[in-house]
């Protein structure tokens, strides 16, 4: 799986980079987690407000930063997914 | 001066969820969501009953904690400080929550990308207006300035339109409303409103006007621009992005209230009458434009800056030269042409600064002459 958060570099970016890896740890699943500062990137994604949190290419949440539990149960659904396709 | 932001980014109001989150699970039966529906609701009202009670008796109980409980004398210095703040510090906290709940709730109908699809191609001047109206409730924060300036112009949002937008939404805000509502009275708040609004209006139809496209730095047109499927919340989740959007903001701003309001109770004890008023007068020509050059790079937001306006205005300085300073603290920051720097060139960046600076600047002396 591979994670990515989407975002210039403002303080919560850095916030939900904390809150994923948070989750990451509580759920247990192994993702690569990468940030995505450059502009033109972000907006391949459509996104229009930053943090944006992307899990397997698809923009789960913008513009703010989740709670760990919202995270981690996203993680576990595209982690099922995952499982489910293999 | 405070560099908070508030609510910067985590305005916790986007809905974007492609995935269900843990609250609300895809397997929710329509009967298990209207009961949890009738609990908000019933908590809701039952909150509302307590603020407006609490809030009814805030003066008996300032005058009965700072007279009777503390035993201070109502003429005299301290008297006036305690009994001031004592009085504002919860009226403006409570005002805040109740505001920043209602637009959190309707903010979740307001995302960047519906704000977008709705200006996408429309015309000017309507434009304008429309751009300038949805920057008080879309969500909006000065570092994501950049992907949103992108965002638009590449979805056919025209240039001067999309300039109002990012014109009104820092300067035109709930927390701004709320303070000055709460310090100054409604027709204070309503006048700021409209004049916000009008700034950014006009200022954004000069700009469209001026044909500056060819100053925004090409790579921005060239930009491919996704689209993110939007799933719409259920009204619980609505609800509760409500209280987020409480937590996150009022939770970063009210330090900086309660100071404010510190300092404005020492003033209105301590400091004599009249005291700004030679310097920020109505009388001196040279002072709204000394207030919109001091207001420039001081950066701001409006939780820090209102009380500090409190303060002036009350020792003297003109209504006109102190809504002047405030716009420019709050609507022409520094550390935002920075950031819009990589979109704009320095060039576009100064006509920008030119104009929204001349609005400003007109305000001031209209209110002058007027009030």
């Amino acid at each position: 799986m591979n994670v990515k958060i989407l975002g210039t570099g403002c303080a919560n970016c850095k916030k939900l980079y904390a809150v994923v890896e948070e989750a990451l740890v509580q759920t247990g699943i192994r993702a690569e987690l990468t940030k995505v500062e450059d502009v033109q990137a972000i907006m391949g994604y459509g996104v229009m407000s930053t943090p944006a949190l992307v899990i397997d290419e698809t923009v789960v949440s913008a513009g703010k930063v989740p709670r760990v539990a919202e995270v981690s149960s996203w993680l576990a659904t595209a982690a099922m997914k995952e499982t489910g396709a293999v | 001066m405070s560099a908070v932001e508030s609510g910067c980014c985590a305005g916790p109001a986007e809905a974007l969820n492609a995935v269900p989150t843990s609250s609300m699970p895809a397997s929710v039966t329509p009967a298990q969501r209207d009961w949890s529906l009738y609990r908000w609701l019933a908590a809701l009202a039952a909150s509302l009953v307590a603020w407006f009670v609490v809030y009814h008796y805030l003066p008996v109980f300032a005058a009965w904690f700072t007279y009777d409980l503390l035993g201070l004398d109502p003429a005299s210095r301290l008297g006036s400080s305690v009994a001031f703040f004592v009085y504002d510090a919860p009226k403006v906290l409570m005002l805040l929550v109740l505001v920043v709940y209602v637009v959190g709730i309707i903010r979740t109908f307001f995302s960047p990308a519906t704000t977008r699809r709705m200006l996408a191609g429309r015309r000017e001047s309507a434009g304008n207006v429309m751009a300038a109206s949805l920057g008080i409730v879309t969500p909006f924060c000065s570092c994501s300035a950049v992907p949103l300036f992108i965002g638009f112009v590449t979805a056919g949002v025209p240039l001067g339109v999309t300039f109002s937008f990012l014109i009104a939404a820092p300067m035109v805000n709930e927390i701004a409303l709320v303070l000055l509502y709460g310090l100054f009275g409604w027709e204070v708040a309503l006048l700021y409103l409209t004049m916000g609004l009008l700034i950014a209006i006009v200022a954004g139809w000069v700009i469209g006007r001026l044909k500056v496209e060819r100053l925004v730095e090409p790579w921005v047109y060239e930009t491919m621009a996704g689209e993110v499927a939007e799933e719409r919340p259920l009204f619980t989740e609505r609800l509760r992005t409500g209280l987020d959007a409480v937590r996150e903001i009022v939770g970063k701003v009210w330090p900086y209230v309660l100071a404010g309001i510190a300092v404005g109770a020492v003033i209105h004890g301590y400091v004599p009458e009249n005291f700004m008023a030679s310097v920020m007068g109505g009388g001196a020509w040279w002072s709204v434009p000394l207030a919109v050059l001091a207001g420039v790079p001081m950066y701001s937001n409006a939780a820090g800056i209102i009380p500090i306006v409190q303060a002036l205005l009350e020792k003297g300085a003109a209504l006109g030269t102190v809504l002047a300073f405030m716009m420019a603290v709050i609507a022409l920051s520094f550390p935002e042409m920075v950031i819009l720097r990589r979109v704009l060139t320095p060039k576009l960046i100064a006509v920008f600064v030119g104009v929204v600076a001349t609005g400003i600047l007109i305000v001031g002396y209209v209110f002058n002459l007027v009030v």
